[in-house]
Formats: C-alpha cells, sequence, structure tokens
C-alpha cells in the first residue's frame, strides 16, 4: 500500500510549495533598510526651488516619503489616498519627487492634487540609489530618531493602510 | 491600353530602378564610443555581469537597458573614477538593494537551504540508493540448502538422467 501512496505523498508536498510559490511576488525584494537610519539628503525643493530641505529637519516626528514622478503611472493610482491621509492631518507625507521635471511635476499636483507637506526634488535619482528605489512608487515610513521602520514597494492601497501602515505611524507615534 | 514603350522611357525608367538601389549609407554615422574611459567601462561591465537588474529581474545591470540600469551603471562608473575598490562598490549596492541584488549570494543563515539545499538532495538520493541494494542483495542471496534437501536434489536430478537414458 505505501508503494502506491509514496509518489502520491510526493507529489502533494511538491505542489503545496508551488501552491505557496505562486501566491509569492518576487518583485517585493525585503529593503536591507529596514530599522537602518535612512539615509540622509539636502535637496532643493519642488515649490520654492531656492529652499533646501534636509532629511534632518524631520528628526522628532514620525513622516511618510513618498517616491513619486509625474511620468510614473501607478503614482497616479495611490495619489488619491496620499490626498486623502493628508487631509486628516495624521501624519506629514513628504514627496520625493524622482528623476522628474519640474513643470511637469508642478502640473501633475496642480491636476491630481498635492498631499505633501514639502515635494523635493531628486532630478538625477541619486538619492533614489540611496533610499534603494528601484519601482515607483514607493513610501516609507520613518520614526522620531529617523529610522526607516516600513518600505512599502509599489502603490499603497487601502488594505496596506489599513492593515499596516496606519497601525504602524499610531505605534511609532506614542513613543518617545 | 498598354503601348510597349519607346527606348527613352526605357532608358529613363532603368537609371530610375537603379537610382533606387544607391543605399542610403550617407545617413549612418559611425558607433559613439559609450564610454570616454574604456578602463573604466571595462570594470564596470565586469562588476554589473555579476548584479541583478532589479526592474527587469532576470537579466544583469550590464545587459539591461532599463533606467535604472543605467543610473545604477552611472553611478558605479562615478564610484571607479573616486577610486573605490570593487567590493566597496558591492557593499554601497548590497547596502540599499540587499542580496538580492548579486548573482552569488553570500552564504550566511538565510542562505544554507540555497547553497546546500542540491547537495543534501544528491546525498538522500545516494544513500536510498545504497540502502534499496543492499536490502536487494539480501533477498536475491542464494538459499542454503540443508544435507537432507541436497540428497533430495540429487536424487531427482539422477532420476531425470535415468529417464532419458532409457
Amino acid at each position: 500500500m505505501m508503494r502506491y501512496l509514496a509518489p502520491l505523498f510526493a507529489f502533494l508536498v511538491l505542489a503545496a510549495f508551488l501552491l505557496v510559490g505562486l501566491t509569492l511576488n518576487p518583485r517585493q525584494v525585503p529593503s536591507p533598510l529596514i530599522d537602518k537610519p535612512a539615509p540622509k539628503f539636502q535637496l532643493n525643493q519642488l515649490q520654492e526651488p531656492d529652499k533646501i530641505m534636509s532629511s534632518d529637519d524631520n528628526l522628532g516626528k514620525v513622516w511618510m516619503l513618498n517616491v513619486w514622478a509625474s511620468w510614473c503611472v501607478a503614482c497616479r493610482d495611490e495619489h488619491p489616498l496620499l490626498v486623502q491621509l493628508a487631509k486628516t492631518g495624521f501624519v506629514p507625507i513628504y514627496g520625493l519627487n524622482y528623476k522628474d521635471e519640474r513643470t511637469t511635476a508642478m502640473q501633475w499636483l496642480k491636476r491630481y492634487g498635492d498631499p505633501y507637506t514639502i515635494s523635493i526634488v531628486d532630478s538625477d535619482g541619486k538619492v533614489g540609489i540611496d533610499y534603494g528605489v528601484y519601482g515607483v512608487p514607493e513610501t516609507y515610513v520613518i520614526d522620531k530618531k529617523g529610522i526607516i521602520r516600513h518600505k512599502q514597494i509599489g502603490p499603497v492601497t487601502v488594505d496596506s493602510l489599513e492593515k499596516t501602515i496606519i497601525p504602524l505611524i499610531k505605534e511609532l507615534q506614542q513613543q518617545a | 491600353m498598354i503601348r510597349p514603350l519607346n527606348g527613352v522611357t526605357k532608358v529613363a525608367v532603368l537609371v530610375f530602378l537603379l537610382f533606387l538601389l544607391i543605399p542610403m549609407t550617407g545617413w549612418s554615422k559611425e558607433a559613439v564610443p559609450v564610454a570616454e574611459d574604456p578602463e573604466v567601462e571595462k570594470r564596470m561591465l565586469i562588476l554589473t555581469e555579476n548584479l541583478r537588474c532589479l526592474v527587469c529581474q532576470n537579466e544583469t545591470i550590464a545587459d539591461s537597458r532599463a533606467d535604472f540600469s543605467n543610473d545604477i551603471r552611472r553611478e558605479i562608473r562615478e564610484q571607479i573614477k573616486a577610486n573605490k575598490t570593487d567590493p566597496e562598490i558591492i557593499q554601497f549596492l548590497v547596502d540599499r538593494y540587499g542580496d538580492f541584488v548579486l548573482y552569488n549570494p553570500p552564504m550566511k543563515a538565510t542562505t544554507i537551504l540555497l547553497w546546500f539545499g542540491p547537495a543534501a538532495l544528491l546525498l538522500f538520493g545516494l544513500i536510498s540508493l545504497i540502502m534499496y541494494l543492499r536490502r536487494r542483495r539480501v533477498q536475491i542471496e542464494e538459499v542454503s540448502l540443508s544435507q537432507a534437501e541436497l540428497e533430495k536434489a540429487e536424487a531427482l536430478l539422477n532420476e531425470d538422467k535415468k529417464g532419458k537414458n532409457v
């Protein structure tokens, strides 16, 4: 009896592995930056080009860094959610305008709404490399000490906001 | 109605057709060298051949034409010019993109299965094979006969011979 059941059993084990494999997303590469200090930057602001924003300006508060671009189609999907979140005043969202042109970027914000406290310009993608950006949009949650606590690759969804990002931010805001 | 062409028209048509055969060489240019410094380019290529493009995951950064790979290549060129060593450049990228960027993953707790899994499977197969062969040898080993059984067999064989002689 065992003789005949063994191949069936082996097949079931294999099938189970493959089934789990199908549900995984190979594009979600775990970032080595989680729980590490957010890379420092000093960048020009989008709206007021002669002003500079530094990553250290945000020490002491929990904030979100959203990497976006006017050429990024998926950014349009998540954008209304960000606008909504910004309206609640729950957490400040900063925009990293990644490899974009100032004029088109400004037009884009005018058209779709501007959820960002400040948008900063990373025209050559250098800061993007420091943050390990490879697929726009990407969103980082950074805590009061300037440590990256979460990275969302791809558009933010209602699900990811409600299940992961918002509870995490609430928890981080309570920390000293 | 089609009339046969006269001599002059024939020549004109022929000349026109010949003109069509002239290749447009005038429009092509000599390929522009990709980099100003071939030494830097060579080192960059060797490095990027072992790095994965995260956007087009089954391509190396050396092969990929994605924007992402362009940026990484530019970054590596700059670092080479800034006299960074190869391990330093690799570490720079691993710090940002993780081990996944490497085509040769380092040996650590999370990659043990990756490194030794195939060898373990081979070993398992070999052990199973040896065990199976041993068991089989026992199964087909000759059964030793007792003295009485031997005599009986002999008698039967002899009987057979006698029968044939008759």
